[in-house]
This record gives C-alpha cells, sequence and structure tokens, in this order.
C-alpha cells in the first residue's frame, strides 16, 4: 500500500471512530446510531433487492444527466471561448442560469414536462450546464492560440483538429468540471428524486425521512457515496493520470 | 511562385507595415531581416496566411509549412505522432525516416516534452520538410539555439532545403545567417515599416 492510500484508509478510519464515538455519546441510536449496529440492515437491504435496485435506478440518472451535461457544456464552454462576439450574447444567460436555484428548475422542469424521467434528468442537466460551460470557457481561452495557426498551415480537418489540439488542451478542465459536476449531480438527482420520483436513493431517503428513520437514511446515503467514491477512484482519477501523463513525462 | 502585394497593415488604428511588394519564385530562399518589432512576424504571419486582417493580396501555393519561433508542438502526443497527425498521408516507416534524417529517430515514442529545445526545433523541421511543402515560412528558427546547435540546425535546414527546393521565406537577426542561406535578403525599414533589398556590398 502507498504513502498515499494508507492515508486515505487511516482518514476514513477515523472518520467512523469519530461517528462511533458521536453515536457513543448521543446514546440514541434513533438519533445516530452507531456504523456497526448498520451493517445488519444493509446487509439486509441488500439482500432483498431493494437497495441494488435504488441505487441502479439513481445511479442511471448520474450518469445520464453527467453525459448530456458534460457533452452540452463542454461544446457551450468551446464555443463562448473562442468567439467572443457568441460570449458576449450568451453570457448573460450563463449568468442567469448560473444563479437560477436548483430546486426552481426541478420544479419547473416537473411542471413543464411532467412528473417523469425525461424532466427529472433535463432538470439535473440544465442544473449543471451552466458550471461545465463557465469551466470549458476559461479551459478554451487559455488555448495555445499558435497551435491554432498550426493547423491552419497544414490544413488540419476539423476532427483531427478537435481530437489532437483541442480537446487535449482542455483536458485539465474536463477533468475538473467532470469531478466537480459528478459530485453536484448526484447530489440534484437527489433532490429531483425526493420531489417526484418513485424510485431512487432519493425516494427512499424520502420515505425513511416520514418514518423518522436516521439508520436507513444513512444507509441509502452512504451506499451513494461509495458507489461515486469508486467512481472517483476507478474512473475519473485513472482517466485524468492518464490524459495528462505527458506532463509527467 | 508567390506574390505578395501588401498595401498596409495596422494594429488598432496605427500603421505598422506600408507597402509590401515583392514575389519568391520556386526553390529561391529569400531572408527578411530588421530592427525588433518592425513588423517581421506580421509580415510573414500575413504571407502564410495566418493573419487575414491586412490591405492588399498575398497569392501563395497551397501546400506551405512553417517553422515557428517556438516549436509549437502538440506536447501530449508522441514525437512520431507530431508527424503523422500532420501529415496522415506520410506512412510510419517514411516518419521514422524523417525522423532519422534530423537525427532524432531514436526519440520517435518519447513525448516532445522529453526533448531539448534543440531536439523540439529538429522536430518541427522534420514536420515541415515531410509534406514536401512548396513554400517554407521560418520564423527566426535558430533563435533561443547555443552557437553549436544553431549551426548544426542551419547545416540540417541547408540540406533539407537542397532535398526539397521550396520556395523559402524566413525571419533572421542574423545576418550571417541569411546570407549562408538566401539568395535575397529584404530588410525592413522606417515607419510604417516597407522592405528594400539588401546588396552583398550593404551587408559587408
Amino acid at each position: 500500500m502507498t504513502d498515499r492510500s494508507a492515508i486515505t484508509a487511516l482518514s476514513l478510519l477515523g472518520l467512523l471512530i469519530f461517528w462511533s464515538l458521536a453515536a457513543w455519546i448521543t446514546g440514541d441510536p434513533q438519533i445516530l446510531p452507531s456504523p456497526v449496529s448498520l451493517v445488519a440492515p444493509l446487509l439486509a437491504e441488500i439482500r432483498s433487492g431493494e437497495l441494488p435496485y435504488h441505487l441502479g435506478h439513481t445511479l442511471l440518472r448520474v450518469i445520464w444527466a453527467f453525459l448530456l451535461a458534460m457533452t452540452l457544456g463542454t461544446i457551450l464552454g468551446l464555443a463562448m471561448g473562442r468567439n467572443e462576439r457568441l460570449n458576449r450574447w450568451l453570457d448573460p444567460w450563463l449568468v442567469v442560469f448560473l444563479n437560477l436555484p436548483a430546486l426552481v428548475l426541478i420544479v419547473l422542469c416537473y411542471l413543464w414536462i411532467g412528473l417523469n424521467e425525461t424532466a427529472a434528468i433535463a432538470a439535473v442537466t440544465l442544473n449543471k450546464i451552466p458550471n461545465v460551460a463557465t469551466v470549458i470557457r476559461e479551459g478554451a481561452r487559455s488555448m495555445d492560440r499558435e497551435l491554432d495557426a498550426m493547423a491552419r498551415i497544414y490544413r488540419l480537418p476539423f476532427r483531427t483538429r478537435l481530437r489532437h489540439i483541442q480537446l487535449p488542451q482542455l483536458a485539465p478542465f474536463i477533468a475538473a468540471s467532470a469531478r466537480s459536476g459528478v459530485a453536484v449531480i448526484w447530489k440534484i438527482v437527489l433532490v429531483v428524486e425526493f420531489l417526484g420520483r418513485s424510485n431512487g436513493i432519493g425516494f427512499q431517503i424520502h420515505l425513511y425521512f416520514q418514518l423518522f428513520d436516521v439508520g436507513m437514511v444513512l444507509i441509502y446515503a452512504l451506499s451513494f457515496i461509495a458507489v461515486m467514491l469508486v467512481i472517483e477512484w476507478g474512473i475519473l482519477q485513472p482517466w485524468e493520470r492518464r490524459v495528462t501523463r505527458w506532463r509527467a513525462a | 511562385m508567390i506574390r505578395v502585394d501588401v498595401t498596409g497593415k495596422s494594429f488598432g488604428g496605427s500603421p505598422v507595415l506600408g507597402p509590401c511588394r515583392f514575389d519568391i519564385a520556386s526553390g529561391e530562399c529569400l531572408a527578411l531581416t530588421g530592427p525588433s518589432g518592425i513588423g517581421k512576424t506580421t509580415l510573414l504571419r500575413i504571407v502564410a496566411g495566418i493573419d487575414d486582417s491586412f490591405s492588399g493580396q498575398v497569392e501563395r501555393p497551397d501546400n506551405i509549412a512553417m517553422v515557428f519561433q517556438e516549436p509549437t508542438l502538440l506536447l501530449w502526443r508522441s514525437v512520431i505522432e507530431n508527424l503523422t497527425l500532420i501529415h496522415p498521408d506520410l506512412s510510419r516507416s517514411e516518419a521514422l525516416d524523417m525522423l532519422a534524417r534530423v537525427g532524432i529517430a531514436d526519440k520517435a515514442e518519447l513525448f516532445p516534452t522529453q526533448l531539448s529545445l534543440g531536439q523540439q526545433r529538429r522536430l518541427t523541421l522534420a514536420r515541415a520538410f515531410a509534406g514536401r511543402p512548396e513554400f517554407l515560412i521560418m520564423d527566426e528558427p535558430l533563435v533561443s539555439l547555443d552557437h553549436d546547435t544553431a549551426q548544426s540546425m542551419l547545416r540540417l535546414i541547408e540540406e533539407l532545403i537542397a532535398a526539397t527546393e521550396p520556395a523559402v521565406l524566413f525571419v533572421t537577426h542574423t545576418l550571417s545567417d541569411a546570407e549562408r542561406l538566401a539568395t535575397r535578403i529584404l530588410e525592413l525599414r522606417g515607419s510604417p515599416a516597407t522592405p528594400s533589398e539588401l546588396s552583398r556590398k550593404d551587408i559587408l
């Protein structure tokens, strides 16, 4: 085990000890159950298929919203960063959407589109696009203009320019917005599910909130945090290392 | 034949270049000199087709190559990919041959960040000549190199030009480099700058 992963493991262990101590001091499992006491109900939820079912629905919504927001946000940010005239026209829209509370967009999407999957994913996507576009726009502005000149001189086709010149320069910005994006998106997905879906982690949290079952709320929330950590460490961080390996070479 | 007929170029209302008219025949090498900030790179970029905001017109062939002041490489792609992505018709063995000609064949799989500045400039030369350009433009290709590296680069440029015979326009501050490579030398002077041809007598 490397020093870095040992520190991460120890840090998480410290959090568990802190939680156990807090549960012991509180002395009321209904307010704050200890981590150990959650193991049995967690296993029961997995065996019954409830947890995988709701986890799967939330994950699917996160993936859809993430892919849509990253694709549309990257296109918008790239276009605005490269075209000052377009940026002047669209910048006020970006400011409006950046300051529009997530809850308002969610409610409006449900009211306009209906209480369905399209509205749920659209609401999350629309919430995230302005953040992605803002970060990517900064990336597009910092791109090397001499490489554009080189591409023009050698008459490189659009696909080559995009894939081998522009996207590699944007990679650190895409990675930054993807990592912050995935964390924000799943939190918004939970609100969307809380307000208007009949499955998913948010729906289950809503259910157990009404039953005042803190243990189950924690089980569902922590299960999804575990999934997100696996995505962060298993997909996003290795991808970021791969696209930036030339810097370390 | 490259035909340059620039009547003027301004930045923010202040004229930088005055009338600049000259031709470069196929196989001819024209050096452009002049003090720093006079507008040499500006004129070069107009001739290359990178800068469109000027008065006048430039006739140039389609197949051109440019060696920039900075290496301007794809730092995130390997050395050999810096040739094959820019020239998709180039096979891997042709690309390796080209790298061998500039002396960096053993670096083919490295990233450009792993090369010295001299090696990066050799790679930019390989990239420029790999497409067998009809017109080659070089913007101070030897700047920031030590004397020995600059001399070996100069020899390499001479060899590659002799083998490919493009029309060449290059900017340099060093008159000895201009004399060695160029068949004609233009000096930019005045404000707004205009070119005037230097004779051997002027140089001596």
